[in-house]
């Protein structure tokens, strides 16, 4: 160790009130509290002060833009609807040892069958159906055709057999007597739990009074199961069960559809159990779930995300390139020229955002089509055979095109914006100097206007990443973009799930590039202007 | 205990709100929102619903929302915010399923809700059950997406596509197509064409291979489409001779086709039968529903619907609406022929299966999409 590194650093000096310098010690305001924790307080009411100025402003942020996206990160994962629907069901699939290689056994149908029973009441079995359809082929009908049947199950031999042999058990107000009795709902947990059940229904769902209501089958199903699991409890009337004739649950589900026993259906709901889901992210990049669980890559026949994410971006920073041509130029003739000359073309930069997008969009059609006004002029130039007219829409092509033009003012204006601050005089010192125009430009202007270039890049890439109107009308198929598929998802196939996934995907990757971009070229130098 | 305790409170919670149900019965809202699809269809649904109603009840203000296009994602968008703000909602029997099964739509029961045809036949049966595909749905119109193709091709020697299957045949028919952005109908119309009878279309469908046959067929026409997502991009591709063939809604090309006078023929081969109806969103308060059930017992009798089709060619949904359907409103024309549900136009239509859509569009759509891009 050297001296130097031993030696302790030198003392803050403290300054006393009447400005005398001490060796030790805070430094003091003129009142005598420390200087350190005046100025804090005059900070910290200043600070409150501009807070409260741009509250309004961080609320409407946080409600209109945070919280939206924080929701749709959500919903990316979230996946309770399969056990709130069936929460009986899921949790008897976890004791099942049948899964994957066989159907689950009877306790899993009898838990079924309550939860299907009172899905099919609240009309929440259909929604499960369409979100375990995306998953699974089918499920949807499966759920719709047997939550229609469920109601009819043959399980009212249970209800006559039990009603016969104790006549009382046919009273609902003798029922809710027995079930407010916390000794008999122990004894008999399935039927507890089938009468809470029921009676949540009758009164939420149906809007009529237990207590004049006939029992529902399900319930002297549930006290089948308890009686033939050997229950007998005091204060209920005992019934022998080992004579009644009884009823597979699991046949009746067979009889309804019989991929009610096929494991892979099973499989499925075990699957999307959980109250959250990684089945949205892995759909998003072409994968899935497979049979035991782990992710594998979905056939080829059905892999299109992957694939659409690629030719977004490649095609957005397409587009973003040819606005920098096309817009540099424009930019540059528009800072060098005299204010009027340049105001008066300014407006025809401007004029495109005055019009409709649609408009603007259709009129391409009428332009680029195959018997449009391009490929008719080109046919009568001679320059293209009649019969050979070229695509240049309803392909990649059309979208580079239309969205080019939507999409030049974004980079036009931060590039002009950016230019009619560089001095003139720059070049003329440079040219003084003996640069001709084209290393005078090279070397003078055009490193000056790169932090113009980054401005409009950044605008037109983001913009172009997320359009989703101008594809789908001019893209055909080989120009549309993911945003297309989000908005179908979000539209018409109603799975929000997916549709957040990738939207949340989507944003992970432009936060990417906008990093990679701050990496390489320094987000310092963009600037919009000034 | 707490079940008892909770059995009483309800009891009187159950009493009240039955009162007051009963109470606000004879009381209807003044106002209320129907949502459609814009257009020439939304003016017919008007001219033939809506004014003859409003005459009758001149107390009642009616609200248009042109959303019928986005009507399933904003009607489960207005439902989980729990402000519905929408009464009646045009819907296809695709969406209106969906709505149904999302439990965002309420069913219907046809015998109680709707009026009967004027010889005394039940609502259900008027409609039928090929017409009542889902719990919640009110048909009102029978739809086609049929076939137009230009007359006047000098490539074809005055030869006329006669069968859907003409639209497969680039050497007889050499032109650029149009068809939907979708699997649907554009996969039955290949089976069929396939060689694969109509009865065992989705059977076939239901199977990989079946797929695969399918796609097949699409292929040898893929680099001669174009794919339209929007209802007027065939007419307009028809118009500009952009193409040659084009599938679309049969009201479309009869527009394009009799209106406004382009060298166009309708071709109603195997013409794939779609229905648009009625929805009432789930959630509406006493009033409102009393409203709106009352507008759609009027706006859904026999008179009504066959009234429709004087401004537009789409044929009624009831039976009994079908003899009464008279001359265009404007052109003067008799639109019986016009009509997809015509005899003479019917023989040979093919019938969607929704349920079997419901089922497979997730995973089919999917598998098209992926066969478009490739």
């Amino acid at each position: 160790m050297t001296d130097s590194a031993t030696t302790p650093p030198s003392q803050p000096m403290a300054v006393l009130p009447g400005g005398e310098v001490t060796e030790n010690g805070p430094m003091l305001a003129a009142d005598g509290r420390p200087l350190k924790h005046s100025l804090n307080r005059a900070l910290r009411r200043e600070k409150l002060r501009a807070f409260l100025l741009i509250s309004p402003l961080l609320v409407f942020i946080l409600v209109a833009f945070v919280a939206p996206i924080a929701e749709m990160l959500f919903r990316s994962v979230e996946n309770q609807i399969v056990s709130e629907t069936l929460p009986r069901t899921v949790a008897a699939l976890r004791e099942d040892q049948n899964l994957p290689e066989a159907a689950p056994g009877e306790p899993v149908y009898e838990a079924l069958y309550t939860d299907l029973f009172i899905a099919a009441e609240y009309k929440s079995h259909t929604r499960l159906g369409s979100r375990l359809n995306y998953e699974s082929t089918g499920l949807s009908s499966l759920f719709r055709g047997t939550g229609r049947d469920v109601g009819r199950f043959d399980t009212d031999i249970y209800t006559d057999q039990f009603v016969e042999a104790a006549p009382a058990l046919e009273d609902p107000v003798a029922w809710s007597n027995w079930m407010a009795d916390d000794e008999i709902r122990e004894t008999l947990p399935f039927t507890a739990d089938a009468w809470d059940a029921w009676v949540t229904l009758t009164v939420e769902a149906n809007e009529d009074d237990p207590l004049e209501e006939d029992v529902e089958d399900f319930v002297y199903t549930a006290l089948y199961r308890d009686f033939a699991n050997g229950a007998s409890p005091s204060g209920f009337p005992d019934v022998d069960v080992s004579n009644f004739e009884s009823v597979s649950i699991k046949a009746l589900f067979e009889e309804s559809d019989e991929d009610w026993v096929d494991p892979d259906v099973w499989q499925v709901i075990k699957t999307y159990s959980p109250n959250y889901t990684d089945g949205y992210f892995l759909n998003s990049v072409d994968m899935m779930n497979g049979p035991g669980g782990e992710a594998e890559w979905r056939p080829e026949s059905e892999q299109i995300y992957l694939k659409l994410f690629w030719r977004t971006m490649w095609m957005s920073m397409a587009i973003t390139f040819s606005c920098i041509l096309l817009g540099y130029p424009i930019a540059f003739l528009l800072s060098t020229l005299p204010l009027r000359t340049a105001n008066v073309l300014m407006i025809l930069v401007l004029l495109p955002f005055w019009t409709s997008l649609l408009v603007r969009t259709s009129a391409w059609k009428v332009l680029l089509q195959q018997q449009g006004v391009i490929n008719d002029t080109l046919v009568w130039l001679g320059l293209v055979d009649d019969l050979n007219r070229l695509q240049l829409i309803n392909n990649a092509t059309g979208t580079v095109i239309a969205m080019t033009h939507i999409l030049l003012p974004f980079m036009i204006l931060p590039l002009y914006s950016v230019m009619k601050t560089i001095p003139p005089s720059y070049m003329r010192a440079a040219k003084s100097m003996g640069a001709n125009d084209w290393t005078a430009f090279w070397r003078v202007w055009f490193p000056l206007s790169v932090p113009g270039i980054g401005a409009g890049s950044i605008l037109a890439f983001i913009l172009s990443i997320g359009y989703y109107i101008t594809p789908e009308i001019v893209g055909g198929t080989s120009g549309v973009f993911i945003s297309n598929r989000i908005a179908y998802h979000i539209s018409s196939s109603l799975n929000w799930g997916l549709a957040a996934a990738l939207g949340t995907i989507l944003l992970a990757l432009v936060l990417t590039l906008y990093w990679v971009y701050d990496r390489i070229v320094g987000i310092d130098n963009v600037k919009l202007g000034g | 205990m707490n079940i008892t305790r909770l059995l009483t409170a309800t009891t009187a919670l159950v009493a009240t709100a039955t009162m007051a149900g009963a109470e606000a019965h004879t009381e209807m809202a003044n106002e209320m929102t129907i949502v459609s699809w814009g257009g020439a269809y939304q003016e017919s649904q008007l001219k033939a619903y809506v004014e003859p109603y409003l005459e009758a009840n001149p107390d009642v203000t009616v609200t248009w929302d042109e959303s019928s296009a986005e009507a399933v994602a904003k009607l489960r968008a207005q439902n989980e915010a729990g402000n519905v703000t929408w009464d009646l909602v045009d819907a296809t029997a695709a969406d209106a399923m969906r709505l149904c099964d999302e439990g965002l739509a309420m069913e219907i029961d046809a015998d109680e809700d709707l009026a009967p045809a004027p010889d005394g036949t039940p609502a259900s049966e008027d409609f039928g059950e090929e017409m009542l595909v889902s719990d919640c749905f009110v048909p009102q119109i029978a739809y086609s997406y049929t076939f137009g193709y230009r007359n006047d091709v000098a490539e074809w020697d005055g030869k006329q596509p006669e069968s859907v299957c003409d639209v497969f045949d680039l050497e007889t028919f050499p032109g650029q197509r149009s068809l939907e952005k979708r699997p649907h109908n554009n996969l039955e119309w290949a089976l069929i064409c396939d060689g694969v009878a109509y009865e065992d279309v989705y059977d076939v469908l239901e199977t990989e291979e079946g797929q695969d046959r399918a796609f097949a067929k699409l292929d040898t026409i893929k680099d001669e489409t174009i794919w339209w997502s929007s209802g007027a991009d065939t007419p307009q591709l028809l118009a500009d001779g952009e193409v040659v063939f084009g599938s679309t809604y049969n009201g479309r090309l009869f527009s394009l086709i009799v209106e406004q006078d382009q060298p166009v023929n309708m071709m109603w081969d195997t013409q794939s039968y779609d229905l648009d109806g009625w929805i009432i969103p789930e959630g509406l308060d006493e009033p409102q529903l009393a409203r709106v059930k009352d507008f759609l017992y009027f706006a859904t009798d026999t008179q009504r619907l066959a009234d429709q089709a004087k401004y537009i060619s789409y044929g009624p949904a009831r039976k009994s609406s079908a003899p009464l359907v008279g001359e265009h409103a404007t052109l003067g024309i008799d639109m019986a022929p016009h009509m997809p549900t015509n005899p003479e136009n019917s023989e040979g239509a093919f019938v969607q299966n929704y349920e079997w859509w419901a089922d497979y569009r997730d995973d089919l759509d999917a598998k098209f999409q992926a066969w478009l891009a490739q």
